[in-house]
């Protein structure tokens, strides 16, 4: 019973890691490695505008998700719109923008602000306290993560099967030059891939971060969590992603009752191999896992 | 409307045409064109680590395996296509491999070394191989995981020392030669895979690059090939991280470090992708540079960054490939 | 004695997404003929290739390559057993010259095997297919990046590449499409002469007059189907080929 909960709740925490990169990737086939640290930057903001600057919470949260916004449509209009296309440039230069800012908070914190070691940057949960459900102790910010998690794909679903840029941004990840034949701006939509599909990483950030601290580590885990629920899904494949954040994080949990926490990396590793070797395309993958069109 | 009345031309100089093929050989000053370059760049790498003293020889070590990596990532990247994101999987592999058999067997280091650098680069294959069969973003996202993934299983698992490591182990009896045995590998593989990109299999890779549609259609199997090239990119970066576990006598999770695989990822956009040389040099300046910064501790990587990020943007065919291009071909003005 | 065809193609389904793109495809092809493929934008021809090549696997249905079955195997398997095709959209290997661009297929197993392949100098080779493809011996043209050649020369590398594997059978998929008309008559020399040397050809095509001029077999594709095969005077008779491309008449 316990590990149906936490397996939930788990699952739904890869969920919402991964939203943020699978809608950035399947618009515009950029892999944005600077997801992770879009995550904790927003985390740190957050963090540091309630303590040093004394903001009320909710405030700290939307600046610091405007911000990375902006930040994902900075990035895609400075650097990655000059390398669309070049691949090999593309990882790389995303991935650069990734060390960039995950090295720089690990010495520095914001601006000079305290620099940090350790446990002690800890967002506060929105809710304190537990309940009990069905026997088993969860509390609140768990809670909250279903709640929030659930309702966002139904937020994003309805998002992109009824409003008019929703409809762009999948008709651009369905068939590029379609839409663009049919007025799409292929550059415009990447931009606003980017920008929702940071703060959606913000917003992952701010529920997730309380149930743990803030380190520059979480960075690189949370992009490795992205990146291993889009191969596991398939790249691209939305349904994919929530199916394979649930494969993952009830794998996770239940060996950790088995075998022990210590073995939550070995499996997730074990999935990866076994997905490219019997199901390269992901779970749900549409795409050509092999070599490109011909 | 404004009229373009004149245009740069780019042509190649008289005595670079002069060197084609075989004519090189009939004067000596095509053959001091063409060797020139080489010749700097060997004795260059020689000499050096005369002019400067112990500490600084130290980072010359390093750079050589920083090197290693880079032409490595170069070789992957500029000619077969594949981006490596996970230079420090080699070099913890390497290393491991060479640190353990000295450990636990207690061969001498002439021995682990070979042993390591085959037996790592075979086993990085293995892990590798799963995901050749794939388009290339998978390539890129699972070597970028396997170092992290690494780290993660060996302290998890409590294996192999651990989070503190193994000491302890044999080092190079003298400087010089720790010096001249990475200088050397670095420069006999950059004259082996120099040649090798252009001998059939080297044609090959760069045919998967181009278009590997095409070749699968010509009956040959991308897949062995990429195989092949892993591989070989693999001796480069294992040779780098079991030569390392034996400078310092210590093997740790540090050898999986994310500077591993960002250094030479910087050195070689810089340095000039496909030149092979480029990221070479593109080492050697940015080792050294990192040294003098050390002080700043982890914004070295923040720098190097920034610095990857300008070149990509602004001149993306890095340093080299403009030298050579100079060296090779000038510019006039010409009317239209 | 009829011998049995070169290949043979049954039934041969493939859906995509939601679109099927070959219904049910059959037909055969005799040893040392010229068969051409014909049928409006958007019928499949394509996808039929690259069914038939390797690229793309079938839903249904199979295709026997000198009797043996070949559906599904991967392309450089297929390739190597003297399957080979031509690509629509040119894809030379850019970086390399014209004559690199041929040291590819010549290191395939299949080539190596030969005894050609045991003669060793494969440069010397390549230059020789690239003359009987009619690139000039002397000039430089040969030693020329092939991402700077002309549209003519590649269609010719694109067929050198192929003559490179000593195939039996060899797919042109509109290599006649971009050129000039001069272009063309002096490519279809190159086809006939292939076809003397006993190389069965398979030609996807839209210049209908060219084509006519080569074979004297036809199949015709609509949506992925075919619906009339035969001599290219009885295809081009058929009404429901003229419909195909024509479209049909509105009544009233």
């Amino acid at each position: 019973m316990e590990i149906l909960v936490y397996g939930t709740v788990n699952s739904i925490i890869f969920a919402l890691i991964a939203l943020g990169f699978t809608l950035v990737y399947g618009v515009s086939r950029v892999p944005n490695f600077a997801h992770g640290s879009i995550y904790v930057l927003v985390g740190f903001l957050t963090w540091t505008f309630v303590n040093n600057l004394s903001m009320p919470y909710a405030l700290a949260v939307l600046i610091a998700l405007a911000v990375a916004s902006f930040l994902g449509f900075l990035i895609y209009r400075i650097i990655l719109i000059r390398l669309r296309g070049m691949a090999t440039s593309e990882i790389i230069s995303s991935f650069a923008v990734s060390l960039i800012i995950l090295e720089g908070l690990r010495m520095q914190g914001i601006a000079g602000f305290k620099g940090f070691i350790g446990p002690f940057y800890v967002l506060k949960p929105f809710v304190d306290g537990k309940i009990n459900l069905f026997g088993v102790f969860i509390d609140y910010q768990r809670l909250i993560i279903i709640g929030v998690g659930v309702g966002l794909v139904v937020l994003l679903s309805w998002f992109t099967h009824h409003t008019k840029t929703g409809l762009s941004l999948r008709a651009i990840a369905q068939d590029e030059q379609a839409a663009m034949m049919l007025g799409v701006n292929s550059d415009r939509m990447a931009m606003i891939a980017m920008s929702i599909g940071s703060a959606l990483a913000g917003l992952a950030a701010v529920l997730i971060l309380p149930l743990g601290s803030i380190t520059a580590e979480v960075g690189y885990r949370v992009l490795i969590y992205a990146l291993a629920v889009c191969i596991i899904g398939g790249l691209g494949s939305w349904g994919g992603a929530i199916l394979a954040s649930f494969v993952i994080g009830f794998a996770m949990k239940i060996s950790t009752a088995l075998f022990g926490a210590l073995w939550e990396s070995v499996v997730l590793v074990g999935t990866i191999i076994l997905i490219l070797l019997f199901k390269p395309s992901g779970l749900l993958g549409k795409q050509k896992e092999l070599e490109e069109r011909v | 409307m404004v009229k373009v009345t004149r245009r740069k031309k780019r042509l190649d100089r008289s005595i670079k045409v002069r060197c084609e093929g075989l004519y090189a050989l009939s004067s000596w000053s095509e053959m001091a064109y063409l060797l020139a370059p080489r010749l700097l760049l060997i004795l260059g790498l020689l000499l050096i680590p005369f002019f400067v003293d112990m500490y600084w020889q130290r980072v010359l070590c390093s750079a050589g395996i920083y090197a290693l990596l880079a032409l490595s990532f170069d070789f992957l990247a500029g000619y077969v296509g594949l981006v490596c994101l996970g230079g420090a999987l080699f070099i913890g592999t390497g290393g491991y491999f060479a640190g353990l058999l000295n450990h636990y067997s207690h061969l001498p280091l002439f021995v682990t070394i070979p042993i390591a650098t085959v037996a790592g680069a075979a086993f990085s294959t293995l892990v590798l191989i799963p995901c050749l069969r794939l388009r290339g973003i998978y390539f890129a996202i699972i070597s970028f995981m396997l170092p992290l993934f690494a780290v993660y299983i060996i302290i998890a698992l409590n294996v192999f020392g651990g989070t503190e490591g193994i000491s302890a182990l044999d080092t190079f009896p003298s400087i010089s030669l720790e010096l001249y045995l990475i200088l050397a590998a670095v420069l006999v593989a950059l004259f082996a895979i120099r040649r090798l990109v252009n001998e059939d299999m080297g044609i090959i890779l760069r045919g998967v690059k181009d278009n590997d549609q095409a070749v699968r259609a010509s009956g040959i199997s991308i897949t062995a090939y990429k195989i092949r090239a892993v591989f070989i990119a693999a001796l480069l970066g294992c040779f780098g991280g079991a030569y390392l576990s034996h400078l310092y006598g210590w093997l740790g999770i540090s050898l999986f470090a994310m500077d591993f695989s960002i250094l030479p990822i910087a050195a070689t956009v810089m340095g000039g992708m496909g030149s092979l040389v480029g990221p070479v040099l593109g080492a050697f300046i940015l080792t050294p540079m990192s040294e003098a910064l050390r002080g700043f501790g982890q914004l070295r990587v923040v720098l190097y960054c920034f610095i990857l990020i300008a070149f990509m943007v602004y001149k993306p065919e890095g340093i080299m490939n403009y030298l050579e291009r100079k060296y090779h071909q000038f510019e006039k003005w010409e009317e239209v | 004695m009829a011998e049995s065809p070169i290949l043979q193609v049954t039934q041969l389904s493939k859906t995509f997404g939601g679109v099927q793109a070959i219904m049910n495809v059959s037909f055969e092809l005799a040893r040392g003929q010229i068969l051409g493929i014909i049928g409006p934008n958007g019928s499949g021809k394509t996808t039929l290739v690259n069914l038939i090549s390797g690229f793309v696997k079938p839903d249904k249905g199979s295709v026997l390559f000198k009797g043996r079955n070949i559906t599904g195997l991967q392309p450089h398997k297929i390739a190597n057993l003297g399957l080979t095709r031509t690509f629509q959209v040119m894809r030379p290997y850019h970086s390399l010259s014209a004559f690199k661009n041929l040291i590819v297929p010549l290191n395939s197993p299949r080539v190596k095997r030969s005894a050609a392949g045991r003669l060793g100098d494969m440069d010397a080779v390549a230059i020789d297919i690239l003359e009987e493809v009619g690139f000039e011996r002397d000039a430089r043209v040969p030693y020329k990046a092939a991402g700077s050649l002309p549209l003519g020369y590649l269609k010719r590398l694109e067929l050198g590449r192929c003559m490179a594997l000593q195939p039996e059978l060899i797919i042109c998929d509109e290599v006649f499409s971009g050129l000039s008309m001069s272009e063309i008559t002096s490519l279809i020399p190159l086809i006939e002469r292939l076809r003397m040397e006993g190389i069965t050809i398979m030609m996807i095509e839209h210049r209908l007059r060219e084509l006519f001029r080569l074979t004297d077999r036809v199949v015709v594709l609509t949506f992925g189907q075919k619906i009339a095969e035969g001599s290219p005077d009885e295809v081009m008779s058929n009404q429901m080929v003229k419909e195909a491309y024509l479209g049909t008449e509105t009544k009233g």
